[in-house]
């Protein structure tokens, strides 16, 4: 008798990009609202971005359940830690933080890619990319899920910045301000809707600034 | 088997306020890694591996000469065929004495070189002295060795300089640890072994032990679709390490192969220099 394969999978794909850029002073984080499950759309009205702390915030494309369950656990262990120390996490610190729990699960993965953006210690922006594990790497800006092959070559295109590999170092911010950053983000989502079937309905996209955090929703095709 | 759940120990203290606390339940017990309840454990990892695909495809090299250990690697992190990265760091600096290079699953590789700099770190609080490379390289050993089989994925070379001098050793996922003065990991590595293996010489100075360094893993960008980037070379003297350069492999290419003017430019040059 052949051996029997699990028909059943504890994962599900739930589509989407997610997209976020590091300025000198400000960090662009954005992420379409379209929740999918295989050729169906469940709801045009899902936010993928969620803000853990004052200055990070977590955008996360994949199985939008494991992503909840991440939320869940990086929220309470931000308020341990705010408990613990008396301040709010910097965005650094999340970002180990994330990498950690990202690990902790191994041998059962959390399907989910991250991108978390936020400011330093200092003020400027940061933007830290995952992959579905843990390992993560800090870097000027980063695209992630189903339109993230499709809007990566034009942010290289656009934005690639010296490698902070070189020496002598080189800084790794985009000269960008905050506006055009906006308007970039934005273009990269009209052309990832026109090709990835798993993004488009609307946009929504937050700037963090040091004085807080923006909002805007932009409208997507909807097909 | 016994796995070593030492890294996941935190700092919270244990509250025995029985079960009503429920926020802190799962943080205050012992930790252990979260593994899936199937009948196919091996199966199901290899399907979990699949889907989230580690990224692979490297090289990395170091060698033991007369002034210490020279250290190098490429920064492309691939996904298949996707290039996820072209600026990973793919050295990791365990203490300011002491390196370690990523090969295998980018995550694995991070995870357990950031515990193995604190597993050091508590040998020196606890020993009063530093912790040898021969020592440091057996923690990292013995712990991938506990998790042999589990899909993990980890070609690290740990290489420093303690009181016996420079060290060097290999260590991998299978739990295997070799002792060496020359080792090339990755994709790449069988590029990188001519190049270095050709070039090497005990008695060489840093600048040409760096320069073959660099040569090696440029050669095995160019002929390694999986490796590329920036090639970083670090040395480990005896008062620690520093890292020596940090090139664009595709400038590299120039700096090496300068594309000689053709006829054509070269009559317009001295055309408008008349």
């Amino acid at each position: 008798m052949t051996k029997q394969h699990a028909n059943w999978s504890p994962y599900d794909n739930n589509g989407g990009t997610c997209v976020a850029i590091a300025g000198s002073d400000y960090c662009v984080i954005a992420a379409d609202t379209r929740m999918s499950t295989g050729y169906s759309i469940l709801t045009r009205d899902y936010s993928k971005i969620h803000k853990l702390a004052d200055k990070a915030v977590l955008s996360s494309s994949g199985f939008q359940a494991d992503v909840k369950a991440l939320q869940k656990v990086l929220k309470s262990r931000h308020l341990v830690y705010q408990h613990q120390h008396n301040k709010q996490m910097s965005c650094p610190a999340m970002a180990q933080l994330l990498s950690n729990t990202l690990y902790f699960k191994r041998f059962f993965p959390y399907y989910a890619f991250n991108v978390l953006g936020g400011l330093d210690e200092q003020g400027k922006g940061c933007v830290f990319t995952y992959d579905a594990v843990g390992s993560y790497e800090k870097v000027g800006y980063s695209a992630q899920g189903s339109g993230s092959t499709l809007i990566m070559p034009f942010l290289d295109n656009q934005l690639k910045s010296p490698s902070p590999l070189l020496l002598p170092a080189q800084d790794a911010i985009t000269p960008l301000s905050e506006p055009e950053a906006v308007d970039l983000v934005k273009t990269v989502f009209a052309s990832a809707t026109e090709r990835d079937i798993y993004t488009g309905d609307k946009l929504e996209i937050m700037i963090l600034k040091a004085d807080g955090i923006r909002t805007e929703v932009m409208e997507l095709r909807k097909d | 088997m016994k796995l070593d759940t030492s890294g996941f120990e935190t700092s919270m203290p244990t509250i025995g306020f029985g079960s009503s606390n429920d926020m802190l339940d799962g943080f205050s017990t012992v930790p252990s890694f979260d593994l899936p309840r199937t009948t196919d454990f091996d199966g199901f990892q290899k399907e979990a591996v699949q889907m989230v695909k580690p990224a692979k495809g490297t090289t990395t090299l170091a060698f033991i000469f007369k002034e210490g250990v020279m250290v190098a690697a490429d920064s492309r992190a691939s996904m298949g065929g996707y290039i996820s990265s072209q600026s990973v760091k793919k050295i990791i600096e365990i203490n300011p004495y002491m390196l370690g290079t990523m090969a295998g699953g980018a995550a694995d590789c991070q995870f357990w070189h950031r515990n193995l700099g604190i597993k050091c770190r508590l040998h020196e609080l606890a020993n009063k002295r530093r912790i040898s490379v021969s020592g440091a390289s057996k923690l990292l050993a013995n712990m991938l060795y506990s998790y042999r089989g589990m899909g993990l994925s980890v070609g690290t070379m740990i290489a420093g300089w303690d009181e016996t001098g420079p060290g060097l050793y290999y260590v991998d996922n299978e739990g295997g640890r070799l002792k060496g003065d020359r080792f090339s990991v990755g994709s790449g590595s069988p590029y990188a072994y001519g190049v270095l293996d050709s070039g090497y010489k005990f008695d060489m100075s840093v600048e040409e032990a760096s320069e073959l360094a660099r040569r090696s893993i440029y050669h095995a960008t160019f002929r390694d679709g999986a490796s590329g980037g920036v090639a970083s070379v670090y040395h480990v003297g005896p008062n620690g390490w520093k890292k020596l350069s940090g090139d664009d492999v595709g400038e590299l290419h120039y700096h090496y192969y300068p594309v000689p003017p053709s006829t054509a430019e070269q009559v317009m040059e001295e055309a408008a220099a008349e």
